[in-house]
């Protein structure tokens, strides 16, 4: 039984049957691992000791007939931006190269208590700031599919991980599309729920009014699984919705005849690869199949999102990473300092790269004195109209579609040296951050063998609603995506 | 440019960000870019439009002020790169 090519649903099954040990089970990834992460780089910290350890016990549980949690013994990977007690949390940054938590983040508080067994903990952007893992003090992940490409960020080692059945599913987190657009680059689903169903407690904080956790997985029933597994109110995140959360796994059932869809004008013409559109459109005719409607709204607030989350995501930034300062927590300069001051400034010259120094940059630029009514407040007022254009929407449509990325993974270095053309790769997904809304990637087929992401929205908790398109089209199209690796 | 190199100066002092010579020229070139396309939001009216706080509104949360207990003092400071006697410990501030 070739335990890697299963998915982590058909994993938990097999454990609790009995019919696999979890030992087994942990120990067919860490081989994987072994074989394909000196070509991937996915992880910036591996527990593969811990995780032998906690498989024992699980198996020893499992033969004493006790319950060892839903899903005891099935693998996972933890994007490094989440917060794990006494494991090392580096948000791929040298601010935090040696810090370790002394608390769990909810969301892997609660994978945890239902069995799931860390394998490590993945690489991203540093600080979850960039869309292609470049980012990161521990060098860039490489994409399953053609290991001279990107994997997508920020959370690209938690895409390429999965893909490359180093882990059969993985915690992410999403700004403006950091689990979204990864998925889409390696072929995998990746869910950005409402803002507020999961806590981000323990989550280290880039923009907290748009930051996000959510499931990367192989298929949408893991994806499901997971989702309904980290959701839910928590009492430590004050911005967490008291509503109980629905049954994603078993109301997933691909019903969709009936449902009114719409392709978003603004996010599926101009600046997106001809290709990318080509599959996509591809994939709207397997809908229609399906019995979806499919018409073409305009939401032109849309045009200005990019521009205005380019102001609110680095102004958020600048406040929350204005903690890390060399006094309570991670990295201080070796450098001799005559006072404090010099010491705060070198400790965060030092210790932050580039792109992280940028959006502080920026962040601290646009709510400065003179400038933050033009910039800041202004771009809160688009955020407003982005959200009205989709109540507007909802009033017509079920569900909005899109193409996920304008690209397919693009070249490593391709990017790097300019920011803008950078951030353009997000112009798909960052209106659904700026309104708090659920959206899925789910694969819709390959462009000159790179994978293609398919993009679908729904309002504010209508999580069980867009499972159910991304199953029916997963089901239709039966592509079976394996990359080379 | 949208921005000179003394707003560069002065952002970085408020960031508390030491940068270098080059850093400088870099960031105010494509601090710059990212700002001009920035300015497209700039033109739009939005006299009548209330500026977003929170995308999925939440009334107020509040508990109850309970005693519990809280991250002893060895933890709060495991992670420090100097503390000594429970303490943070800093160079000179005045």
């Amino acid at each position: 039984m070739d335990l890697i090519e299963k998915d982590a649903l058909t994993l938990g099954r097999l454990i609790a049957r009995r019919e696999v040990s979890a030992s087994e089970v942990v120990e067919a990834y860490l081989n994987r691992i072994e074989k394909v992460e000196s070509m991937l780089h996915a992880f910036i910290n591996l527990s593969g000791d811990l995780a032998r350890r906690l498989a024992a016990e699980i198996d020893e549980k499992i033969s004493r007939g006790e319950n060892a949690g839903e899903f005891a013994g099935v693998p996972i990977a933890i994007k490094d931006v989440l917060s794990t007690k006494n494991f090392p949390t580096t948000c791929a940054s040298r601010m935090l190269e040696n810090f370790v938590p002394v608390y769990d983040a909810t969301a892997v508080e609660k994978v945890l208590s239902a069995g799931c067994v860390m394998l490590g903990k993945t690489n991203m952007d540093e600080f979850a700031m960039g869309s292609s893992t470049e980012n990161s003090y521990f060098g860039v992940t490489r994409n399953p599919w053609d290991t001279d490409r990107v994997p997508g960020g920020s959370s690209g080692g938690s895409a390429a991980a999965v893909a490359a059945r180093e882990v059969p599913w993985a915690l992410g987190s999403d700004t403006g599309g950091s689990i979204r657009q990864p998925a889409a680059l390696c072929g995998i689903v990746g869910m950005k729920p409402t803002y507020g169903l999961v806590s981000r407690y323990g989550l280290v904080a880039f923009a907290s009014s748009l930051d996000q956790v959510g499931p990367m997985t192989l298929n949408v029933s893991d994806c499901a699984a997971l989702l309904g597994l980290i959701a839910g109110h928590d009492p430590l995140d004050s911005t967490s919705i008291p509503d109980e959360p629905e049954d994603y796994l078993s109301e997933l059932n691909g019903e969709i005849r009936g449902l009114k869809a719409a392709v978003v004008k603004e996010l599926s013409g101009e600046g997106i690869d001809p290709d990318v559109l080509r599959c996509f459109n591809e994939a709207l005719d397997t809908l229609d199949a399906c019995g979806v409607s499919i018409e073409e709204v305009s939401l032109s607030s849309f045009e200005y999102a990019l521009s205005a989350y380019y102001i609110i995501a680095p102004a958020e930034a600048s406040s929350n990473l204005a903690r890390f300062d060399g006094v309570r927590y991670g990295f201080r300069t070796d450098h001799e300092c005559d006072d404090v001051w010099e010491m705060y400034d070198r400790t965060r010259s030092e210790g932050f790269g580039g792109e992280v120094k940028r959006r502080i940059m920026l962040g601290t630029y646009a709510l400065s004195a003179g400038y933050y009514e033009a910039y800041y407040a202004q771009a809160q007022k688009i955020r407003t109209l982005i959200i009205n254009d989709y109540r507007k929407a909802w009033e017509k449509f079920d569900v909005l579609l899109s193409p996920t990325s304008p690209t397919t993974a693009f070249r490593i270095g391709e990017k790097i040296d300019d920011p803008l053309t950078m951030y353009l790769s997000d112009v798909c997904t960052i209106p659904v951050n700026l309104a708090g809304i659920p959206a899925i990637s789910v694969p819709c087929g390959l462009s000159e063998g790179l994978p293609v992401g398919l993009q679908i929205m729904g309002p504010p908790l209508k999580e069980l609603r867009i499972l159910n398109v991304a199953y029916a089209l997963e089901q239709s199209l039966n592509l079976n995506m394996r990359p080379p690796i | 440019m949208v921005i000179s190199m003394e707003d560069v100066e002065h952002v970085a002092k408020l960031a508390r960000l030491y940068l270098t010579k080059e850093e400088k020229k870099m960031f105010k070139r494509q601090l710059s870019d990212v700002l001009e396309h920035a300015r497209i939001i700039s033109g739009i009216d939005t006299s009548d439009v209330e500026p977003t706080s929170h995308a999925i509104p939440l009334a107020n949360v509040a508990r109850e002020d309970e005693v519990r207990p809280s991250l002893p003092v060895e933890e709060a400071v495991r992670n420090a790169p100097w503390s000594e006697g429970g303490a943070f410990m800093v160079p000179k501030i005045i």
